[in-house]
């Protein structure tokens, strides 16, 4: 699967900081349209600062480099219009919107992709999110609990993916979405996001666990450490990483490693 | 001709001729009080942070009656699946729609309570003492009252449908005086909803006070809406008294008004009472609302639990006093009050002043008031779903309004005025 770089997001040697705290150090990543790509790594690599970054979250400074979605540069954008041109962030830790409920907080996403005096269909709006709520089994009554507020961990991650599967991105970076999910809803997540696969959409899975990727086999599995991507390789790096941990591939391809000349 | 409220005797102003003879005098002491009290004061404690400016009346006027009526009929339309409906204009009653009311309950212009139903009229007509800061206010009310709503719903009677009660305003510097009158007798239960309306965008002034009464095991929900044009100084003065396991659920929903003053005095009378008292205020502009409020205990076992959210945009004011006060033998009492300010620009003001009086044992009270600004975190979250900063900021004071809503546990009332209050706050800017 190869695809142009008009029709992929892509990361060009991306520095970033918060504060004068430098985070992402020169990292280079491109998810063409149709694939799915994980990210591996340790904890404080890094991997959500891209991932807030590209969603463009305005604590952080890109210092240099730059991120295009289809061809074109994102970093100037504000976060909603991002998201409005198709990229969207399931976020590792979602926040609780008190006295929103779900259902008019993805309407306004819905509305918000409208041209200016049109008015989304409401039957229509519902019928869809019904539909989508049963395929996560998501309980149809969430649709009146206010976003996030006291869901627990796996409820919270069901309804991010309820959300990318109701505003149909092209481009979805999804932080950490197995964390906190038992088996069978890592399973029912996984079905989920499969179903939103294809030649339409690009995808970002980060995680920890390799059995996410057992669930939602990647095309590629990227490793950041310190701010970089130091390796990539296919599925079975996974595999490997699980079974070694990390030291390794630090050791080979990181700072101190060969390529850090 | 216009006829000043401030020194102008009701004998003078030809309204005795509604009521019967011994309200008349009520209402010549009324003015008696009303000239006697003084003007309060910046050292007034229940005046404490108040913009005195806005409560010199002296150049308001007795409003007349309203030409156009049909139009303020046509635009009295909120729900449609009605016990009642009454509308009044200046005062007068113009619309008197009772089909879905049950048999028994007794929806009437005061006046005509006060000659038919003497006694009831006489136990809850403003019977307890106003004592929030606005008790020469209420005097002038009193004085100058020339209608409003009773409504008596006796004992074991359920109206299930609501009863909607309209408040027009009308007339530069015209001044009218609300009132409704509710009486639940015992296990009796009713929803009423109270909108406050001007005509035209004017100066003009409402005192507006009402009573209410709930008896033993009975359920009231209160919902005042009030949508006084921008320009109006507007007094809201609520008395509500509790019996044993009655519970009422009142709510204040201040959409308009330059300034407004609330007193909300609740009496927990009866054992095992439950009182919720709620108050929505989105301030903008210059908007002051001064809000002012007693959760009294003097039975058993009883609950009072009061939640008001402020949201302040651009220079506005809001001012909110209350006081818990746990009377002897008061035991088991459970009393809750918080204020939540929400914070949408630099200029706007909030002032909370929690208080808190205990004189029995094995009470539990928590008081507070908060205030903050809008959460960049939540405002980031929404806006990284496509929602632009002006929505997303819009749904969030949504939602902190919403929140209060759902204590009204009525979803029927939650959306009806969850509509009302996403029309106001998509309106404005
Ligand atoms: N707002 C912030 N202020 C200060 N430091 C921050 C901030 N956000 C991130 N960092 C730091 O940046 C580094 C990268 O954090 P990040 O959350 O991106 O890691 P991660 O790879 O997602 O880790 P995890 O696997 O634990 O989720 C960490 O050292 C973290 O402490
Ligand atoms: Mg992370």
């Amino acid at each position: 699967m190869s695809a142009n770089s008009s029709s992929s997001l892509s990361i060009r040697d991306l520095h970033a900081s918060i504060g004068d705290k430098p985070i992402l150090k020169g990292l280079t990543l491109d998810i063409p349209k149709g694939e799915v790509h994980a990210i591996m790594g340790k904890n404080g690599a890094g991997k959500s600062t891209l991932a807030k970054i590209m969603a463009g979250h305005p604590d952080y400074t890109v210092t240099s480099g730059d991120v295009l979605l289809d061809g074109e540069s994102i970093l100037g954008l504000e976060p909603d219009v991002r998201a409005r041109l198709g990229l969207f962030l399931a976020f590792q830790y979602p926040m609780e919107i008190p006295g929103v409920t779900i259902a008019n907080f993805i309407r306004a996403a819905l509305q918000a992709r409208l041209p200016e005096g049109e008015e989304l269909e409401a039957t229509d709006y519902y019928a869809k999110l019904y539909a989508k709520m049963d395929a996560l089994s998501v309980p149809r009554n969430f649709t009146s609990r206010s976003v996030n507020e006291g869901f627990s961990g796996g409820e919270k991650k069901r309804c991010e993916i309820l959300q990318m599967a109701m505003l149909e991105p092209s481009y979805a970076v999804l932080d950490e979405t197995d964390s906190g999910l038992d088996i069978d809803a890592l399973k029912i997540v996984s079905a989920g996001v499969n179903a939103l696969r294809g030649p339409n959409i690009g995808m970002l899975v980060i995680t920890h666990y390799q059995r996410l990727l057992d669930y939602i086999v990647p095309d590629k599995v990227h490793v950041m450490s310190e701010g970089r991507i130091i390796h990539s390789g296919d599925k079975d790096l996974a595999l490997k990483l699980e079974a070694q941990g990390y030291d390794w591939v630090e050791k080979e391809f990181g700072e101190s490693g060969t390529r850090a000349a | 001709m216009s006829i000043s409220i401030t020194t102008t005797s009701p004998s003078e102003t030809g309204n005795s001729t509604n009521w019967p003879e011994w309200f008349s005098k009520d209402q010549n002491e009324a003015w008696e009080l009303f000239q006697s009290l003084p003007q309060p004061k910046r050292t007034d404690e229940p005046w404490r942070f108040a913009n005195l400016k806005a409560i010199d009346l002296s150049d308001f006027h007795v409003a007349v009656p309203v030409q156009d009526v049909a139009s303020l009929i046509t635009r009295s339309s909120a729900l449609t699946n009605l016990a009642a409906k009454l509308i009044f204009a200046n005062e007068v009653l113009i619309h008197n729609d009772q089909v879905g009311l049950p048999a028994g309950v007794l929806l009437l212009p005061l006046e005509e309570a006060a000659k038919n139903h003497e006694e009831l009229f006489r136990k809850s007509f403003m019977t307890s003492n106003v004592r929030l800061g606005s008790k020469k206010f209420a005097a002038l009310h009193r004085a100058h009252l020339r209608s409003g709503a009773f409504v008596y719903v006796p004992k074991g009677v359920v109206v299930e449908r609501p009863i909607e009660i309209w408040h027009w305003l009308e007339g530069e510097n015209a001044t009218i005086f609300p009132h409704t009158l509710i009486v639940l007798g015992e296990g009796a239960s009713a929803t009423v909803i109270d909108h406050f309306v001007s005509s035209r965008d004017e100066r003009s002034l409402a005192i507006a006070v009402n009573d209410l009464t709930v008896e033993t095991n009975a359920k009231l929900h209160y919902v005042a809406v009030q949508e006084w044009s921008d320009k109006v100084t507007a007094f809201h003065i609520n008395t509500t008294e509790v019996g044993k396991e009655g519970v009422s659920t009142a709510l204040q929903m201040n959409l308009g008004g330059a300034y407004v003053r609330g007193e909300s005095d609740s009496h927990l009378m009866g054992e095992g009472s439950r009182s919720v008292m709620l108050s929505i205020n989105p301030a903008s502009e210059n908007r002051e609302i001064d809000q002012r409020t007693f959760q009294d205990h003097f039975a058993p076992r009883a609950t009072s639990d009061l939640l008001y959210h402020n949201a302040l945009a651009d220079s506005s004011r809001t001012i909110f006093a209350g006081l818990i006060k746990v009377e002897e033998h008061a035991h088991e009492t459970d009393a809750y009050q918080k204020v939540r300010n929400l914070m949408l620009s630099d200029e706007a003001e909030a002032n909370s002043m929690p208080g808190l009086e205990i004189l029995a044992d094995n009470v539990r009270c928590t008081h507070g008031a908060t205030s903050g600004e809008l959460n960049e975190d939540e405002l980031f979250y929404m806006m990284a779903r496509g929602i632009a900063p002006k929505q997303a900021a819009q749904l969030i004071v949504r939602g902190f309004f919403g929140t209060v809503l759902e204590r009204l546990e009525n979803p029927m009332l939650q959306e009806h005025l969850g509509e009302i209050l996403d029309k106001k706050l998509s309106t404005s800017k």
